[in-house]
């Protein structure tokens, strides 16, 4: 092999290298490093989750009022009604509150859904912790069944000043009964 | 057909279709890359004619709005994937050998392999439009989740954006072997011709982006098939992350179908403009700043998707930037051009309309990179205004003008000069009845893919149309003067441009079958 043919070989070894860790950059890297932006930003207005203690540990700013408005929807191909009992309440920040959401199915067989949660403003998300949620686990509901299903959450005392009205917001997602043996995806428990 | 004269030393090569299929010979690659990049600009083109014919007036007239869904997809990924890019690679398998004193491509098998995987990729893509559901039609961004909604051409979408990667970074690993190792004596990189060193750097755009799409496809096929759930919300995934993920690639994408283009004007303008290029190492350092900042300003492409604040002026500052080094090329030229002896043939006029139009397309990405004006064009017809001004009178009479431009030194045969002129105005006149209106039409608001709209939007949609048929139809004549040119004609100098420098020139029209064997002294 003469010197050029070993020169290019090397070259194109290099460059195979490169093709392979860029494929790697989109595939492997991106999907987590995008996760792990929006955990921190809140840019996809995913919420976050926290104990009760941890939520007393903060207290409670008596001197703010925010509002919190709920609205749900639920995907085609799931039959459930799906509302909240509360359609918006006022709570200080550092302050545990507890609401209800009712969820009918309208199925002859029992079903099964996901609920995922979405935050707006979602400059805020990561000021909105849950200590309950019936999105922590997937819902599985008997024909015809009604269920109550509560929230237990805590606006951060640290919200910024000038936020004052959130809204949350629940799609219920059926889960396919090929799919059910699978855990709710590689990022569920992070967007609970 | 060009090399007929010089068969009678290659007698053992293959005669007939074998010698094209096992070709290993950059010159005889690059007329299959041109020649598919034709076809397939003319299959390309058709689609845009049944869009056209649609939108002609409001209603539905001729296809229905699946099929014509399928059109604007697929007229998108047959001229980005089939036309433009195969038609560089084509100019760069011609050339670059040629102009850096080199007998051939680096790696010529692969190189073989590159081209013949493309035939492969475009059968699978267009056979779709015969698959019950119908060919792709959500774009041909491909944004999950409407993509997973494609029927049984779901993956032969997939496959064949797959192969048409492969063959594209296999085309760049050989371009950047080539340059790198087989530069003639003396050729050393601030020597080398810009069109060699544009298509170094789009090279390394590939290699960069074409695996970033490749892994994005792939997790639509994992989300579709495997029940992974990267981009499905119900799963804990999450929609917009496609859209990152696929303009992180789209946006070098953009700029590897547009730096060849300058590399050719910037072979062109100086040779009828019988002066040197100005500015020469300002435009190395201009077409690798656009390389760089191509690859930080990819959410420009999605400002309305919901981004803080911080996010948008970051991508809002770092898109206007890009003018910074685009707007050095254009004076470079300009300064080129300024008291040049200027002669206006065929290829300086194409070189000459993409100056003028491309900058036209310039400015108005510029005013789609202004964040708050975006709110307002975003997924209008002024977008589809903006990229086919950079991409039809910027890459494509790059495309053309090159064709122009190296034609007598591929063929030997001099190209009808009349009928070039003809066909350049013809193009220029109708590109433009073609596009503009598109832009009044984008700020009035009409939607883009869409077969249907308000009777508002009529007027300059017919307008648009009636210079969408009359552009297609002169198109016919490109291809007819290619013909003629190749089948015979006055014969071509060595140099065939008075102002032409450069190591190509010193070769005969046609060169031989393999040129520098021994390579040249570069002084």
């Amino acid at each position: 092999m003469s010197e050029q043919q070993r020169n290019t070989m090397r070259t194109v070894r290099r460059l195979l290298l490169v093709t392979a860790l860029m494929f790697a950059f989109g595939f492997v890297v991106m999907p987590p490093m995008y996760n792990a932006f929006c955990a921190i930003t809140g840019l996809s207005g995913k919420t976050g989750r926290e104990t009760e203690a941890q939520a007393a540990a903060k207290g409670v700013d008596k001197g703010r009022w925010v509002t919190v408005e709920f609205v749900t929807s639920t995907s085609a191909g799931l039959p459930w009604d799906f509302a909240p009992l509360t359609r918006k309440v006022r709570v200080h920040p550092g302050e545990v509150t507890e609401v209800d959401f009712a969820v009918e199915s309208h199925a002859d067989q029992s079903t099964t859904g996901q609920a995922v949660p979405s935050l707006a403003p979602n400059t805020a998300a990561r000021y909105f912790k849950k200590t309950e949620c019936f999105c922590f686990q997937r819902q599985q509901l008997a024909a015809r069944e009604h269920r109550v299903m509560p929230v237990r959450f805590v606006v951060d005392p640290d919200l910024p000043k000038d936020e004052t009205t959130l809204t949350l917001s629940y799609t219920f997602f059926r889960v396919q009964d090929s799919t059910v043996a699978r855990d709710a995806g590689p990022t569920a428990k992070q967007g609970s | 057909m060009a090399h007929a004269a010089h068969h009678d030393d290659h007698a053992h090569h293959p005669t007939g279709v074998m010698r094209w299929i096992t070709t290993t010979n950059n010159k005889d690659i690059g007329t299959l890359y041109l020649s598919f990049a034709l076809l397939m600009f003319f299959i390309g083109g058709s689609m845009a004619m049944i869009i056209r014919a649609e939108l002609f007036k409001p209603g539905l007239q001729f296809v229905d709005p699946q099929f014509f869904n399928s059109m604007t997809t697929l007229h998108a990924l047959v001229m980005i994937f089939g036309a433009v890019m195969p038609a560089f690679v084509g100019l760069a398998n011609w050339m670059i050998p040629m102009m850096i004193g080199a007998p051939d491509m680096a790696l010529p098998r692969l190189n073989n392999w590159s081209f013949w995987l493309l035939p492969f990729a475009f059968t699978l893509l267009l056979s779709t439009l015969f698959m019950p559901g119908g060919a792709p039609a959500g774009g041909w961004t491909m944004y999950a989740p409407l993509v997973l909604q494609t029927g049984e051409a779901f993956p032969f979408l997939i496959f064949a954006v797959h192969i048409m990667g492969i063959s594209s970074i296999m085309g760049a690993i050989n371009i950047i072997a080539t340059v790198f190792n087989m530069r003639a004596p003396g050729m050393t990189f601030m020597k080398l011709p810009l069109f060699v060193w544009t298509w170094i750097i789009t090279a390394f755009l590939l290699i960069a982006a074409m695996p970033v799409l490749a892994g994005a496809v792939t997790m639509l096929l994992t989300d579709k098939f495997f029940g992974t759930s990267f981009f499905s919300a119900a799963g804990g995934g999450d929609p917009v992350m496609f859209q990152h993920i696929f303009w992180f690639f789209g946006h070098p994408e953009v700029y590897i179908m547009i730096l060849p283009a300058f590399g050719i004007v910037s072979a062109i303008v100086p040779t009828f403009a019988r002066k040197p290029l100005f500015g020469y190492a300002s435009m190395v350092y201009a077409t690798a700043s656009i390389a760089f900042l191509s690859f930080i300003v990819w959410a420009h492409h999605m400002f309305t998707v919901g981004m803080p604040l911080a996010g948008e002026l970051f991508f809002m500052y770092t898109t206007v930037l890009i003018a910074v080094p685009t707007g050095v090329k254009i004076f470079n030229w300009l300064a080129t051009m300024w008291r040049g002896s200027m002669t206006f043939e065929t290829p300086m006029l194409f070189a000459l309309g993409f100056i003028v139009m491309f900058t036209i397309g310039g400015f108005s990405g510029l005013m789609l990179g202004v964040t708050p004006a975006d709110f307002q064009y975003q997924d209008t017809y002024f977008v589809v205004a903006h990229f086919h001004y950079v991409l039809v009178t910027g890459a494509v009479f790059a495309i053309m003008g090159a064709t122009y431009f190296w034609l007598p030194k591929w063929t030997g045969h001099m190209y009808d000069e009349t009928l070039g002129k003809w066909h350049f105005w013809l193009s220029t006149i109708f590109v433009n009845v073609l596009f503009f209106p598109q832009h009044f039409l984008g700020l009035a608001g009409m939607p883009r893919r869409i077969p249907d709209y308000a009777v508002q939007f009529a007027d300059w949609n017919m307008v648009s149309s009636i210079g969408g048929f009359c552009f297609g139809a002169t198109q016919l004549l490109f291809l007819y003067v290619i013909v003629k040119c190749v089948r015979g004609g006055a014969k071509a100098s060595d140099r065939v441009w008075e102002g032409a420098e450069g190591l190509e020139w010193i070769l005969p029209s046609p060169p031989p079958y393999h040129s520098f064997v021994n390579p040249p002294l570069v002084k």
